[in-house]
């Protein structure tokens, strides 16, 4: 009996984790720039993992899969948003410029080659961003 | 099932390995390369090749991109492109291309039963592989003790790869000197990632030392853990600066340690030598030819991983160190005005890079 | 429960097919990276998922070791772009000051 509400809440937590994994990809592909899409894939990405391992956790019984999927799922849940958070840093690096009102349809996004240098002082604004 | 898996992850691969040839953001063409690591290591794991599979996902596609990036960071991101000779190349490639494909109808069907490649040695090796060595992973068995004789040769082709970088990179002034200049090689600002790096640290290291020792019992081994270790280090080198890790692990000691790793590995041959028997030969080493086994695998093992981790650190130092010899980048016009010192590197720096 | 991992196994595909588009069509080198990381965490998924399909989860591992190394090329990404846009600075300053010469 509690070997089939297992399995039904570990295809439940499978399904879900489906469902939000794939809204997420939907979103990476139709958002208009790269901050929104970033919306889409940090936060789906670490949601829909931690769903589908957790379900995987609950098939596996107690064994060393278990310890072994626990331990995936933290190291998940500590470098995927890490790896959103430098990611946006580095977009805001190189000044990647939200799209206009006007012209929604093309971002304007100046790679790290054409951005002009920075005017005033670039470390006191990097502080400055850091203190905040 | 399956059909529909390696059908989905070789239509991925062909696409991506496509857009890498015909891409010319060279940085784009980096992370495509990652990519394509990661849909190797996807693809052999459903073919069962756990261990190859392992070595992809690390180095295919953690180290190998990385290193590229920062090579990039030294050249330019941009590729030139080259119509004429990529006419010619095209002519080349296509006949041998044909040719080939059309040789590979002589050969056995994939994986047939009758085909000679499993025929002769590889029951041996399945039926026999406990029996003579006793240890559950026979890819391991295989790589270590029956074929011994080439991974020692791959070993020695890591070390001399390595010697190949330093050889080339290596500047007598420039790779001990104190920082000149401090903001490139900075450790990074970010206080996130600072903490998580420091978290992350000794936990990828523990893995390594598992991966390493847990080779005999599951996939893993020496060439994987020496990977592992050496991200390690290579995280603590981006977050907190070339100057941070090369206090933790000194130039010279990493290139000592890639010299012990071979040095152990052949030690091993030639103490089976000692003993009596063919080189290599691990049943030498103790009164029981099974544990002697054991022995001389775990030995060899150790000194593959202590070669590759070495090697591995000491390319990083070397293109690190590149990036702060030349501490602009090639978006400098040559008649840049810098520092006395700045001007110096940067004038050998053209003149050897052009 | 296989027909579960059977429908998780297609739409991580399907995912994965979809970070690719990302990957190619991506006017920034952003949106590649952002591809690229959400391709390896779902890379990490589809491994543990065959495990698990094929039964033998000691090769978990792999899974593992992805999950450790996906963001170290991240990291150097963000390192690269830092480093860019600091030589960038200190060569507008070394200029300012060279012409204030």
């Amino acid at each position: 009996m509690i070997d089939s509400l297992l399995s039904g809440i570990s295809g439940l937590l499978l399904g879900l984790g489906c469902f939000f994994m794939l809204t997420g990809a939907i979103g990476v592909l139709r958002f208009p720039d790269f901050y929104t899409r970033m919306h889409a894939a940090g936060v789906t990405d670490t949601l829909a993992t931690f769903l589908i391992i957790t379900g995987l956790m609950l098939t596996a019984g107690w064994s060393l899969a278990l310890f072994k999927l626990g331990l995936i799922l933290l190291f998940i849940f500590f470098t995927s948003p890490t790896a959103s958070h430098a990611l946006a840093r580095s977009a805001q690096h190189c000044e990647l410029k939200l799209p206009e009102q006007s012209s929604a349809s093309d971002p304007r996004s100046p790679t790290s080659t054409e951005s002009p240098p920075p005017p005033a002082m670039p470390t006191e604004t990097i502080t400055t961003l850091e203190r905040d | 099932m399956e059909l529909l898996l390696d059908i989905a992850l070789l239509a991925l691969l062909l696409i991506t390995a496509i857009s890498i040839a015909g891409i010319k953001d060279l940085l784009a063409a980096a992370m495509l390369a990652g990519i394509y690591g990661l849909l190797s290591a996807g693809f052999f794991m459903t073919m069962g090749a756990v261990d190859v599979a392992f070595t992809e996902a690390a180095v295919g596609a953690g180290i190998s991109p990385l290193l590229i990036v920062l090579t990039l960071a030294l050249c330019g991101r941009q590729q030139r492109g080259d119509r004429q000779r990529a006419m010619l190349a095209l002519f080349l490639v296509l006949p041998v291309g044909a040719l080939l494909i059309v040789a590979t109808h002589d050969m056995p069907a994939f994986g047939a039963a009758d085909a000679p490649a499993q025929m002769h040695v590889a029951p041996h090796y399945i039926q026999q592989s406990m029996a003579e060595i006793g240890i559950p992973n026979i890819v391991t068995s295989v790589l270590a003790s029956y074929r011994g004789y080439d991974t020692f040769g791959e070993v020695v082709v890591i070390f001399t790869a390595g010697l190949g970088v330093l050889s080339l990179l290596m500047r007598s002034q420039g790779i001990d000197e104190p920082t000149v200049e401090p903001a490139p090689n900075a450790q990074s600002r970010d206080i996130v990632l600072r903490v998580i790096a420091k978290v992350l640290i000794a936990p990828i290291m523990l893995y390594a030392l598992y991966v390493q020792f847990h080779g005999e019992y599951g996939p893993g081994g020496g060439f994987q853990a020496g990977v592992i270790f050496a991200v390690g280090f290579i995280l603590y080198g981006l977050v907190f600066g070339l100057d941070a890790v090369r206090r933790v692990a000194s130039h010279g000691l990493v290139q000592f340690l890639s010299a012990v790793g071979v040095l152990i590995y052949g030690s091993v041959g030639l103490l089976s030598l000692a003993s009596g028997k063919s080189f290599l030969d691990y049943s030498a080493l103790a009164s029981n030819p099974v544990s002697g086994q054991h022995i001389g695998i775990i030995a060899i093992e150790l000194g593959v991983g202590i070669t590759v981790a070495a090697v591995m650190i000491m390319i990083f130092y070397l293109f690190a160190a590149q990036l702060r010899l030349q501490p602009r980048g090639p978006s400098l016009t040559p008649d840049h005005q810098g520092t006395d010192a700045g001007t110096a590197h940067l004038a050998s720096q053209q003149q050897g890079a052009g | 429960m296989t027909a579960m991992l059977t429908a998780t196994l297609i739409a991580l595909l399907v995912v994965m097919a979809l970070a690719l588009a990302r990957a190619l069509l991506g006017p920034t080198i952003h949106d590649r990276i952002l591809a690229v990381n959400m391709f390896g965490t779902k890379t990490v998924l589809l491994i543990a998922v065959i495990c698990f399909t094929l039964g033998k989860p000691e090769f978990l591992d792999i899974a593992l070791v992805y999950a450790l190394i996906n963001f170290v090329s991240v990291i150097g990404i963000l390192r690269y772009f830092e480093f860019r846009s600091a030589s960038a600075a200190s060569e507008s300053t070394a200029e300012v000051s060279n012409s204030n010469d």
